[in-house]
């Protein structure tokens, strides 16, 4: 029971890292319809940022930490201006291409800038182990937890209450009817890329407190996405339970069943879930069909 | 004997089989012949290295012809291509390593399993679209890596499996130039089958269901039919070109068969040109050198730069990737496209108005 319930406990603060990296990917889809296949490569850049700055240049984790997020909100603004703008309504296998594209040059650029050695943060929370009930958690479990919950209560007040937010979800609603109020629908997109960084940053600077950061990590952008399609590409809290159901499974299955097969079906259960889900719900759990027109 | 540097102007058509040629002209269909003729010298005069370049070129060629029939020509994204080469791979090998039959078993057996996984694979399409069988198919090649990576007693496992080069009675195609041919050869039947499927109701059926599945649904169109049978048609080729990639290479292992190798595919269609066969070969020629042409670039500049083959293997993805985007950008319909850009500047010079 101790064994589950420590299971579980992973599977919840992995799974909350997901939901926050599945926003991302969540809110670039409602705004401009397209996935982001660079997404892992962001949070690679945030997160090697965020270590440069500390490691190189003694600067306290937590400006580091503002610093990597400004540069990664620049860094998506200057990408959705550059590279996506051109692909607006054009049929979905050019944005797919152009983000895989994108992947690749953000990829090589780390790999020539950082190389591929495994690096490891600055021990920034407490390494005194919380012990709750019998289950032992390390506290940068719980520091995780209470960032994703903290920045998630953030973004849905954003969404709800502040002018941009509401611009936002207007533009993912009917882009022409936003444009027609006078919203920048270019601008929301502009807006929708920077936030997706800055969610990936914070996501990858999570993980690479947990596990260290190298250039795999950037793999967790591919893993995130069974998360965004399992809870529906345009359902935030779909983002939010996928990402919770998809770390629990994973967690689980790497305790109980990878001893049993030699390992390795942590990383594919998500999508043979994803698989089964995408067979009776084909737009995910939460997510809803579009009728769009001509392009699909 | 007509004046060679006048160019041709207009097809006129007298009857059927004049317009259903798939080269119209006389001097068109010389050209091709001319053409096949220099590809099937050119192993006599060159070096086996780059033989081999060619071969894997060609390789590459008849897996993009595959992967365009489902995406191009059909519109149905495929992420999947890697594991489906690696399906195609490990079949033969299995089948001639293990059960000992001949390379010539093998290789059509490859294509017909990688067409039943794929047609399976295939099966959510019906529901799904774009995007979301666009990830369906990630899951595809995310799962099958994993049974072959896993399924020791059959595969290997991680270490792989070595293969033998084919045979044909007492002759083994070992040397670079006999591969060649071999290669060449099948190229050349994937290409005609290709062009030939798309004269005919159910090539046509395929585009239709590209342009406006809904509309060719109403037409009479079985959309669940076709899309699935796209999906098995294209993963033949793809099972075809991955017995012929694992008996050049003369190993199999998961590794080879990885997601960059299924982006390196969309790659190739993209630049190539998305439904168009010969696109396919161009874009297949155009990625493969790609990363041979850089590599002999740094090479070059290495007594100007010493450091710069530290960085090649970021350097070969950022040119990759830029490669994509321009394309994407400025000519998404790809390398055939610009090939036709040409022959149309020279039809229309000098008035090119």
């Amino acid at each position: 029971m101790t064994f589950f319930l420590q299971m579980l406990v992973t599977g919840i603060v992995v799974g909350s890292v997901y939901a926050l990296v599945a926003l991302g990917f969540v809110l670039i889809y409602k705004s401009s319809d397209a996935i982001n296949f660079a997404q892992g490569e962001f949070l690679l850049i945030g997160t090697y940022v965020c270590l440069t700055l500390i490691t190189a240049y003694n600067i306290p984790f937590i400006a580091a930490l503002l610093i990597a997020l400004m540069f990664s909100a620049v860094l998506g603004f200057v990408i959705e201006r550059i590279v996506l703008r051109p692909f607006i309504g054009e049929p979905v296998i050019s944005m797919i291409m152009a983000t895989i594209g994108l992947s690749s040059v953000l990829a090589g650029i780390v790999h020539i800038i950082w190389g591929h050695e495994t690096r490891v943060f600055p021990r920034i929370f407490s390494e005194q182990p919380v012990n709750i009930g019998e289950i032992v958690i390390a506290p940068v479990y719980l520091w995780s937890l209470l960032i994703v919950v903290v920045m998630l209560v953030i973004f849905t007040l954003f969404f709800k209450y502040s002018k941009l937010g509401i611009a936002m979800r207007a533009t993912a609603d009917d882009q022409q009817a936003a444009m027609s109020m006078g919203i920048s629908v270019k601008m929301i997109f502009a807006v929708a890329w920077a936030i997706a960084a800055i969610v990936s940053a914070v996501g990858g600077i999570l993980l690479g407190n947990i596990n260290g950061v190298n250039a795999s990590l950037s793999a967790i952008g591919l893993k995130v996405l069974p998360v965004a399609i399992l809870g529906g590409l345009d359902s935030i809290p779909g983002a939010i339970i996928g990402g919770l159901i998809i770390g629990i499974l994973e967690s689980l299955t790497g305790g109980y069943l990878d001893p049993l097969v030699g390992g390795g079906l942590k990383e594919v259960m998500p999508f043979v879930i994803l698989v089964f889900i995408l067979m009776f719900k084909p737009y995910g759990l939460f997510g809803k069909k579009k009728s769009r027109g001509c392009n699909r | 004997m007509r004046n060679p540097f006048v160019m041709d102007c207009g097809e006129f058509h007298v009857n059927y089989k004049q317009d259903m040629a798939i080269w119209k002209i006389t001097r068109v269909r010389m050209r091709v012949f001319i053409l096949l003729a220099v590809f099937a010298f050119f192993p006599v005069f060159a070096s086996d290295y780059i033989i081999g370049l060619a071969t894997l070129c060609g390789i590459a060629a008849i897996g993009a012809i595959g992967l365009n029939i489902l995406t191009g020509f059909t519109g149905q994204i495929s992420i999947g291509v890697g594991a489906f080469l690696g399906v195609g791979g490990y079949t033969s090998a299995i089948l001639t390593a293990k059960l000992g039959l001949s390379f010539w078993i093998a290789m059509p057996t490859a294509g017909i399993v990688t067409a039943i996984v794929g047609g399976l694979f295939g099966l959510p399409s019906l529901r799904l679209k774009g995007l979301y069988l666009a990830i369906a198919t990630l899951a595809a090649q995310v799962i099958i890596l994993f049974v072959i990576s896993r399924w020791d007693a059959l595969t290997g496992g991680t270490a792989g499996m070595v293969l033998s080069r084919p045979e044909l009675g007492s002759f083994v195609f070992y040397s670079e130039q006999s591969y060649y041919y071999l290669m060449f050869v099948v190229l050349i039947i994937t290409a005609i089958f290709t062009l030939n499927l798309f004269r005919s109701r159910v090539g046509r059926a395929f585009i239709a269901v590209r342009d406006r599945d809904v509309a060719a649904e109403v037409m009479g169109i079985d959309l669940f039919k076709y899309k699935v049978l796209a999906f098995i048609v294209s993963s033949f080729f793809v099972g075809i070109a991955g017995a012929l990639l694992g008996h050049y290479t003369m190993v199999v292992s998961p590794e080879l068969y990885s997601i960059t190798v299924s982006i390196e595919y969309l790659a190739i269609i993209l630049v190539g040109g998305l439904g168009s066969v010969f696109g396919s070969i161009y874009g297949a020629v155009f990625i493969t050198l790609l990363p041979v042409v850089l590599r002999s670039g740094v090479e070059l500049m290495s007594g100007v730069f010493p450091d710069l083959s530290a960085v090649l293997i970021g350097m070969k993805e950022v040119v990759f990737g830029l490669v994509i985007i321009l394309f994407l950008i400025y000519e998404p319909q790809g390398l055939a496209k610009i090939w036709k850009n040409i022959k149309d500047y020279f039809k229309l010079w000098p008035f090119s108005y």
